[in-house]
């Protein structure tokens, strides 16, 4: 348990100091993966519930902030709550339907909703199709008390909610609510006989899960100032399982790694072009044959075998 | 002339043709997702990257070999096919003792890897197949091109065949017993893992003969198989998978579906395909054709 906290404690000093190191909008915007994955790994990993649609929570909810920001002119904050609640919205109405199906139904379900999210969001007016919503402007946050034109400062402001939205998925999983759902995951009629209904409950999760990936959706586009199409498609969907998958699914702090490793990634691979993606999908596959616990699963297993002996 | 709610007959029939052809290529897609799915438990997320090699196959035996549309038609299945049966052996077989998902997880990350080495070598630009039947026929009421009814005809057969293989046939009898209860088939004698690589060889194959149709209609691109398998995912949902005759019905009923929206309402001829999921979701969550599972 000391070991846990040493670690929180040396992560926390590290977040604080990485912009002396590395540019801040790429941090912001691995922060805002990490918090999206995490959302995702709230619903798979504690939930046994595989949403692949989740970018449509996520891309909406950029929209969502876009919207309120530049064409109401409304501050931030009314652009984030407008984000989280939009996506939260989302998720009720499409958990309320995915959840009917279960297992690899429940995937194809979430995905088709994405898609159709994807082909609204091609079309509406208000989210600019081909083009997306470009030149959101970046506001002072709380009336005026911080300025986010400077990089490092906002850095700061997405570090906060970043942990706000951590330690909101802390609590659910430690909390009676996050016992039940691993229950419901490791045997959902047992949960639904001790009484417990199971629905009721994973609707509740996917709802939050929305609602924290519209909360990453919304502050990426506060800090990259648009919102596009890529941010609803199938892809982005795709790129957060593999993030989760490769941190380690039922991990908390799996999915933050694995953000920060795949969004690296993408970062220094750009250059060649289409080839991401046959990288990306060799991950998956590899990470489905060889390492299904993910990186820090496989660290945790080892460093408990080194415990033992 | 005669109107039918105010659009012309060309228009109304011409829509209903094309919505046809989709839901032929629905139809395909749809019933081998569901064959794949019985014998193997895994939702093949490469079927819509088969699909497309299935038509790539077609372009590069005619550019390079010079070999006509009907050879093709055989030649290609054959070639997908046998790729399949190499990625079943070498891949799919290890994970069969999971949780779906990772079937799931493992073909779609293999759908991204072949879909991205396609668009790394060719571009994502389309390349066009000629016609190999034009011409066509003027039935008064519309003009019928040769090949598009040749399509929803050769589509509507290869679906039949499917079904009576399936369903009518001594194999196909081992499959269904296979897919019910595989230890008890495999006491009597017959080689499941062998009848599960066969199966999933099949099921791509067909993939790759929908891919070949198509390459005369639409743009050979790396990209073409994407957005299609997941509509047919929307449509495996919407049909359930217990049924191979409801794959057929649900794929061409969809296509047709989607067909009358574009002349009534065109915005919504892209998202209506779901919006009937989320109806059947509603009314009867295990599909049209599904049974309770």
């Amino acid at each position: 348990m000391n070991a846990t906290r040493i670690g929180y404690a040396v992560l926390i000093v590290l977040a604080l100091v990485a912009p002396l190191f590395a540019y801040p909008v790429f941090l912001m915007k691995a922060l805002c993966f990490a918090l999206f994955a995490c959302a995702f790994n709230l619903l798979l990993g504690y939930a046994g519930l595989m949403s692949f649609g989740h970018a449509m929570f996520f891309g909406m909810a950029g929209y969502f902030y876009g919207h309120v920001v530049k064409a109401w002119d409304l501050a931030p904050e009314a652009g984030l709550l407008a984000g989280v609640g939009g996506a939260a919205l989302l998720g009720l109405v499409t958990g309320a339907l995915a959840i009917r199906r279960q297992g690899i139904y429940f995937a194809m379900i979430t995905l088709a909703f994405a898609q159709m999210v994807f082909f609204f969001c091609v079309q509406a007016p208000f989210t600019g199709g081909e083009d997306g919503l470009q030149g959101i402007p970046r506001k002072a946050l709380l009336g005026g008390l911080i300025p986010t034109k400077d990089d490092r400062v906002l850095y700061y402001v997405v570090l906060a909610i970043f942990l706000f939205g951590y330690a909101a998925i802390y609590r659910f999983i430690h909390s009676p609510f996050g016992q039940v759902l691993k229950a419901i995951r490791d045997n959902e009629q047992r949960a639904q006989s001790l009484g417990y209904e199971a629905d009721r409950y994973k609707l509740l999760a996917f709802v939050l899960s929305a609602a924290l990936a519209g909360l990453a959706g919304a502050t990426k586009a506060m800090v990259q100032q648009f919102a596009t199409l890529t941010d609803v498609a199938a892809s982005t969907s795709g790129e957060v399982v593999l993030m989760a998958l490769v941190g380690g699914l039922g991990t908390i702090i799996g999915p933050v790694v694995g953000a920060f490793i795949i969004v690296t990634m993408q970062n220094y691979l750009a250059f060649t072009g289409e080839f991401v993606l046959v990288i990306q999908g060799a991950i998956f596959v590899v990470i489905v044959l060889a390492f299904r616990k993910g990186v820090v699963g496989e660290f945790a297993e080892w460093w408990k075998r080194r415990q033992a002996r | 002339m005669f109107e039918l709610l105010g659009i012309p007959p060309q228009a109304l029939f011409g829509q209903l043709l094309l919505g046809l052809i989709n839901g032929a290529f629905y139809a395909m897609l749809s019933l081998g997702l569901a064959v794949i799915f019985g014998m193997l438990n895994v939702i093949n997320f490469t079927h819509g990257a088969q699909y497309m090699m299935g038509a790539f196959a077609a372009w590069l035996l005619l550019g390079i070999l010079d070999v006509p549309f009907w050879a093709s038609l055989v030649i290609a299945p054959i070639i997908v096919g046998l790729f399949g049966i190499v990625l079943e052996k070498l891949l799919l077989k290890r994970i069969y003792h999971l949780d779906h998902l990772y079937g799931f997880l493992l073909t779609f990350g293999l759908a991204l890897v072949i879909e991205g080495l396609f668009q790394w070598k060719w571009g994502s630009s389309g390349a066009p197949y000629p016609n190999p039947i034009p011409g066509g026929f003027n039935l008064g009421f519309m003009f019928l091109p040769t090949y598009r009814g040749f399509v929803v005809l050769a589509a509507l057969v290869i679906c039949l065949a499917t079904w009576y293989g399936i369903e009518r046939t001594k194999l196909g009898a081992y499959l269904r017993a296979a897919t019910e209860n595989p230890t008890l088939v495999r006491a009597f004698g017959i080689n499941v893992p062998r009848l599960i690589t066969l199966t999933y060889g099949l099921g791509v194959g067909l993939a790759a003969l929908a891919g070949v149709l198509a390459a005369p209609i639409q743009q050979v691109s790396a990209l073409m198989g994407v957005n299609l398998v997941l509509v047919v995912f929307a449509v495996v949902v919407i049909g359930g998978m217990g049924s191979i005759m409801g794959s057929i019905v649900t794929g061409f009923g969809l296509g047709l579906i989607e067909g009358l929206t574009k002349v009534f309402y065109p915005p919504a001829s892209n998202t209506v395909i779901f919006v009937v999921m989320a109806l059947v979701l509603l009314i009867k969550p295990a599909g049209l054709f599904g049974q309770t599972k």
